[in-house]
């Protein structure tokens, strides 16, 4: 039949992990159709009808899908659902909120954080932080599926020609509402998609330290900053900054732990990074057990002269 | 306000796992288990609630083996009133759990569920939504902050990019994350007061949910391992690697 995926958006900006979300859905199904709901997201829509391979998007248009709240998300999703194979969401905090949803509303499993695609009804996961990797099947007729966006190299941006066309918006249960949005501001690149990551933990001691060691290595290489749950608990860093099975999962192709010990929920957000740089002045710290390059030295003086020679 | 709080028996977070040498899943023989780490400080939020004057009585259930007996005591130690447990042997999916606390919620007449955001076990991440669908209730996930008033709650939610306030309308379901609360210590007079309080065990056939997985697990692996790393020296060393070897700078 065909796949559904459902785009994560701020009505003006089609997000990244539906790019990635698509690629796992093609390789579900030939046909991927994208559903866009939100309001005033025509650009949106315009936006998915070029990623590469998809054939049609379906764009719903009213108020009470403006802030993509659960209730009026899931209830859009259900009411196209029984034209689809499979109905694809980013694991992304959007992603997870909704497609659950779905799932128990259409009586049916949902396959969480898939990695790898076997064939259509048969997906790879990883449970226990990461420690195991789970082959699952499914039985059920529609599969209702999360995708973590690190397992799948995103479709071109442009290139493809779907149609866009318009669908009717499920009327609001008015179950809830959106009060506000405090974003944490960044002109850095987000977290999930740099190419390169340096991240802080407990070792940097303060928010200030933290800053001033951390900044300028970020600065330098032109990459997102992250962080331990150790340091995001001790206030070093804000909460979305959180790398690990609690937090954000990443996968860039340079990963910098500085002050991260390595606790096993730390490694399951950032073990599929391609390269792996680890400071710690603990050459006894887990963290080196994944490094492919490790520096035992004090962080203080080993990152400002790591800034010096790049 | 009668609160029910869901309550996972998951390997104790602290435990590296095994993967069994056949391939059938994870080796949990004779290995730690504790309260699902989210869970605790779901049954915190119920009993600060509860000290608030907002809820009347907290009701923690668990579904699984009859050992998930010994979850419920802590949960009744950190201050939940009764405890209710669904009995199976059988593997319960996420799916399988939220028909079996919708079914608990209506015999008890609860107007909030609490439930930890995801069981560091299966990462799956989807109990709570499953249940708020079932029973046609809104939901609030990944909670840092909930706040009751009146017919409706207002939770703050931790999201990608920084944090959403939203207004449910109760009765509703809530999912907690690590910063909503820090749990606190259970002491020992209240793990023995916790001995007396009473848990009622129910079976899925009682509450008339068929528990069988939806979904079949063919095999669990090791992860693909990381190729042995290197020390360097200095830092130059490190970073003429990366420049020449790693080409990643």
């Amino acid at each position: 039949m065909t796949a559904l995926v459902i785009a994560e958006h701020d009505n003006q900006v089609l997000k990244p992990s539906t790019l990635n979300t698509i690629a796992a859905a093609l390789l579900c199904d030939p046909q991927v159709h994208v559903l866009v709901a939100g309001q005033n997201c025509a650009a949106v829509a315009q936006a998915a009808a070029q990623a590469a391979g998809v054939s049609k998007v379906l764009c719903a248009d009213a108020p009470q899908l403006a802030a993509g709240l659960a209730e009026a998300s899931a209830a859009q999703v259900l009411a196209l659902a029984p034209s689809y194979s499979h109905i694809l969401a980013p694991a992304t905090a959007f992603g997870k909120n909704i497609a659950p949803r779905v799932a128990a509303l259409l009586d049916v499993a949902q396959v969480s954080d898939i990695i790898h695609v076997h064939s259509p009804d048969t997906f790879d996961r990883p449970i226990y932080a990461g420690n195991a990797i789970a082959t699952v099947q499914s039985s059920d007729k529609i599969k209702v599926i999360t995708v973590r966006t690190t397992g799948f190299d995103p479709v071109a941006a442009t290139g493809g020609t779907a149609e866009v066309s318009s669908v009717d918006a499920v009327a609001d249960a008015g179950l809830s509402s959106l009060v506000g949005r405090e974003t944490t501001k960044s002109e850095r690149p987000e977290l999930t998609a740099a190419k390169i990551i340096v991240s802080g933990g407990r070792g940097l001691g303060s928010k200030e330290n933290f800053e001033a060691v951390m900044t300028p290595l970020a600065d330098k290489l032109g990459a997102a900053m992250g962080a331990s749950r150790a340091a995001v608990d001790a206030g070093y860093a804000p909460n979305d900054w959180q790398v690990g099975q609690t937090g954000k999962i990443v996968a860039p192709q340079l990963y910098v732990a500085v002050g991260i010990s390595g606790a096993i929920q730390h490694l399951a957000g950032m073990k599929d990074s391609k390269v792996i740089v680890a400071i710690n002045k603990d050459e006894e710290a887990p963290i080196f057990g994944v490094a492919d390059y490790g520096l035992v030295a004090d962080l203080f003086t080993a990152v400002p002269e790591m800034v010096k020679q790049i | 306000m009668k609160v029910l709080v869901a309550v996972k028996r998951v390997v104790d977070y602290n435990v590296k796992v095994r993967v069994k040498s056949d391939g059938s899943g994870i080796d949990t023989a004779g290995v730690k288990m504790s309260m699902n780490p989210f869970d605790e400080i779901a049954v915190e939020e119920a009993v600060r609630l509860k000290e608030k004057g907002a809820a009347t009585e907290i009701v923690a259930v668990s579904c699984g083996v009859a050992a998930c007996g010994e979850t419920l005591r802590t949960a009744m130690a950190i201050g939940a009133d009764r405890g209710v447990l669904v009995e199976s042997e059988a593997e319960l999916q996420p799916l399988a759990v939220a028909k079996l606390l919708k079914a608990v919620v209506e015999k008890e007449g609860a107007q909030l569920v609490i439930l930890g955001k995801q069981a560091i076990d299966d990462d799956s991440n989807q109990t709570g939504q499953m249940l708020a669908a079932l029973l046609g209730w809104s939901q609030a996930t990944f909670a840092s902050k909930v706040e009751l008033d009146g017919t409706q709650a207002k939770v703050t939610r931790e999201v990608d990019g920084g944090l959403e306030t939203i207004a449910v309308k109760l009765p509703a379901v809530i999912t907690t994350d690590l910063r909503l609360n820090e749990p606190r210590y259970v002491t020992l007079p209240n793990i023995m007061k916790a001995k007396k309080k009473p848990i009622d065990t129910l079976k899925p056939e009682e509450l008339g949910v068929d528990v069988s997985p939806r979904l079949k697990t063919l095999k669990v692996a090791e992860p693909p391992k990381r190729g042995a790393g290197v020390k360097v020296p200095d830092v130059g060393t490190l970073v003429d690697r990366l420049k020449t070897e790693a080409k990643v700078i």
